[in-house]
């Protein structure tokens, strides 16, 4: 099985632990993972911003480092969302296709690829669960709030396993964190408001830790923990997994 | 201006914002009840979908068939273009009978028509009967909300406009009184009026009939006393056969409101005796829009709101800050490609979360088509002037991986490096209220070159 590590740009420059979690949470669990060291960003935030026809060689270059792979992983709901989506283009139509279908968001991976049933890691801790939307109802990594279906979540399922990990139960199960990518900067006012609803909702519900499948929306949240000075945190998943200590 | 400002100029009132979210989430919880109290939900959601689409496909046959029904029910059927068109079928209506005044059921479409501004500059007297309607005519607003017309006013507000206008007594607020004091005052209306006029929430293609859902029976009051009654319509509001609204009628109250149906679900089939029926069919736009493939299944939409009240955008910011007459996600994806107006940045006032996608009951794609509309030169313009260049660069950027890494550590080390100060300004959106990420000295490619020994 050869496997390669996507690690989305913000969270190599900003979040290595996360990427570092994720690589060694996959080689615990028995598995060879590649870096490809020419991959940059998706492409994502300039897409989203309306100027999706300037991706084409963003598309290209990230089709490039991640041909020949079986299995695709990365760390983050949105990204792979993204890829999975939205890349187009007739050029490499089989070659986008490929990828497509092999890329997975890491919950995704762990839960239908590898089907983990045990995670070794501790972590007594009350933490909030934040469901990134992208990774909820674009991979459905679990069923939204509005969905009439039975219930379930990857993400939970896998943090089920964390020994003394307490999950809290929020107000708001699923309620976006506002961030929203560069709706962040162009709509701040809303974005902040938003966010610091969700905080709210896990403050409230005594959530020492937030952590979710992306870390864009814990960078927004812990943007403004921060700023607040607040005493809750805020960790990506798969450090929690990887048996980061609290 | 764009939605970016007066949703901030919304969310100035930290209070009211907070109020305002939860009142909508409240319905919210009470559509979430009710629908999961029917486990054939999803089936029923995409057997809606998969009807109107068929509509959609069809629509051309399925219009003619309606007419040549109704008026064989002895309906007068007119088509309108345009809104202007509508407002001057429903002016010459009125002109044929000497009415000069008209009661009015909610109407999204002849929001969309400017119907009332055209018949009050004609002297024609025109009520809104909804309360909620009659509440924002009365305060000479636009409705904030396709449903609920006046959530956003509170009580203490409307209270004050109901003394003001139609002499409450002052300074009571009580929901009943209030409701009451609407009732008699409308009553006197229903009475004098010569003409009623409703909107229409589905039309079959079948009988020629139009079915009209409201919760104070205000259509039907207004249709029974005017010996003149008159169908407002969209092309779109089609459906084949009378047993579809078996699943449209569930699915249609249990979205908007929570309720298992709406208390009043009025059929008009043709004139009651001595009295005459007109239905008026408008486009203002929906040929457009249903020749754009991507844009297409916003068509579907049977107007129930809960894509406004699942929003986290428009819960925080209030229908009046998009600018258009159908506000929320529905309203950022029609009012692009539609007549209509609006904010140009609509389809940027959100953050893509994909709610409504799930909430909706025909199961429109919203969150991809406002992520389509992003991609029109005008409107990302209009979200965000100057952009262009940034995007290019980065552009450039992410598809030069050396450059790429060279530039972010730089821009760590900046970060690292650079008074506080020289960081959060006011130009630094993000920092006005949130601190930026810790820069780390090392990326993750630099640990991973060092760590596992490769260049
Ligand atoms: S788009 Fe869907 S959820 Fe929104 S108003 Fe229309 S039918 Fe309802």
């Amino acid at each position: 099985m050869k496997v390669a590590l996507f690690v989305p740009c913000y969270i190599d420059q900003f979040y290595p632990q996360v990427a570092i979690a994720t690589l060694q949470l996959l080689r615990k669990l028995e598995i060879t993972v590649d870096f490809p060291r020419e991959q940059t960003c998706c492409g994502q935030p300039i897409a989203n911003a309306g100027y999706e026809h300037y991706t084409a060689a963003t598309v290209r270059n990230f089709c490039e480092s991640f041909s020949g792979y079986d299995y695709i992983v990365g760390p983050s709901g949105s990204c792979v969302f993204h890829v999975k989506h939205h890349f187009h283009g007739e050029a490499n139509k089989a070659g986008i296709e490929q990828i497509q279908k092999n890329i997975y968001e890491l919950s995704e991976f762990l839960t239908d690829v590898l089907k983990v049933e045990k995670i070794d890691a501790q972590f007594p801790e009350k933490v909030g669960l934040h469901q990134s939307c992208h990774g909820l109802r674009g991979l459905r990594l679990g069923n939204s709030s509005e969905q009439v279906v039975a219930q379930y979540s990857k993400t939970r399922r896998l943090l089920e396993m964390v020994e003394g990990l307490q999950l809290v139960d929020l107000d708001r199960p699923d309620e976006c964190c506002g961030f929203g990518g560069t709706f962040a900067v162009s709509q701040a006012a809303m974005s902040t408001r938003i966010g610091e609803d969700r905080i709210a909702d896990h403050q409230r519900n005594g959530a020492a830790v937030i952590t979710a499948t992306d870390m864009s929306c814990l960078m927004h949240l812990d943007g403004l923990l921060r700023r607040q000075k607040s005493n809750i945190r805020v960790m990506h998943f798969a450090e929690i997994l990887n048996g980061a200590t609290s | 201006m764009n939605h970016s400002q007066s949703s901030e100029k919304f969310l100035r009132d930290k209070q009211r914002t907070g109020w305002h979210d939860a009142s909508l989430w409240f319905v919210r919880e009470k559509r979430d009840a009710v629908a999961k109290a029917v486990p054939e939900w999803e089936t029923l959601r995409t057997l809606a979908s998969e009807i109107k689409q068929q509509v959609l496909s069809d629509l051309d046959q399925y219009l003619i068939s309606f007419e040549k029904n109704a008026q064989k029910n002895g309906v007068h059927v007119h088509w309108a273009r345009d809104g202007k068109t509508h407002n001057e079928i429903v002016f010459n209506i009125l002109q044929k009978h000497h009415a000069r005044s008209l009661v009015k059921s909610k109407s999204m479409l002849t929001e969309e028509c400017g119907l009332n501004e055209f018949l009050l500059a004609n002297d024609i007297e025109v009520i809104d009967t909804d309360l909620g309607e009659r509440i924002v005519q009365l305060a000479e607003e636009p409705p904030s909300h396709i449903v609920m017309p006046a959530i956003h006013k509170k009580k203490a507000e409307i209270g004050e406009l109901f003394h003001q206008t139609i002499g409450t007594e002052k300074g009571n607020s009580d929901p009943a009184y209030l409701t009451e004091a609407a009732r008699q005052h409308l009553r006197e209306k229903f009475l004098r009026a010569e003409a009623a006029l409703t909107g229409v929430n589905f039309a079959i293609a079948e009988t020629g009939g139009v079915v009209v859902c409201t919760n104070e029976g205000n259509a039907d009051m207004g249709v029974h006393l005017a010996p003149l009654q008159i169908h407002s319509m969209g092309i779109e509001k089609i459906l084949p056969r009378a047993e579809h609204l078996g699943i449209f009628l569930r699915l249609l109250a249990r979205s908007a409101t929570g309720q298992l149906l709406t208390t009043y679900t009025s059929h008009y089939h043709r004139p009651k005796p001595g009295g005459e029926m007109h239905i008026i069919i408008v486009d203002n736009g929906r040929s457009e829009q249903l020749g754009q493939e991507k844009f297409r299944q916003s068509l579907c939409c049977i107007r129930c709101g809960a894509c406004m009240n699942t929003c986290p955008v428009y819960r925080r910011s209030g229908g009046h800050s998009y600018g258009s007459v159908i506000p929320g996600p529905i309203g950022s994806i029609l009012t692009p490609g539609m007549p209509i107006g609006g904010h140009p940045d609509l389809p940027f006032a959100s953050t893509l979360c994909g709610s409504c996608n799930d909430v909706c009951p025909v199961k429109i794609d919203i969150h991809q088509q406002l992520y389509h509309w992003r991609q029109h030169s005008e409107i990302r313009q209009a979200a965000a002037p100057g952009k262009k260049r940034l995007m290019q660069f980065a552009a450039w950027l992410f598809s030069h991986p050396q450059a790429y890494r060279l530039a972010g550590k730089t821009a760590r080390l900046f970060l690292r490096m650079l008074p506080r100060k020289a960081i959060y300004h006011r130009w630094n959106h993000w920092g006005l209220s949130r601190e930026l990420p810790v820069a780390p000295r090392e990326s993750f490619r630099e640990w991973y070159d060092k760590n596992e020994g490769k260049k």
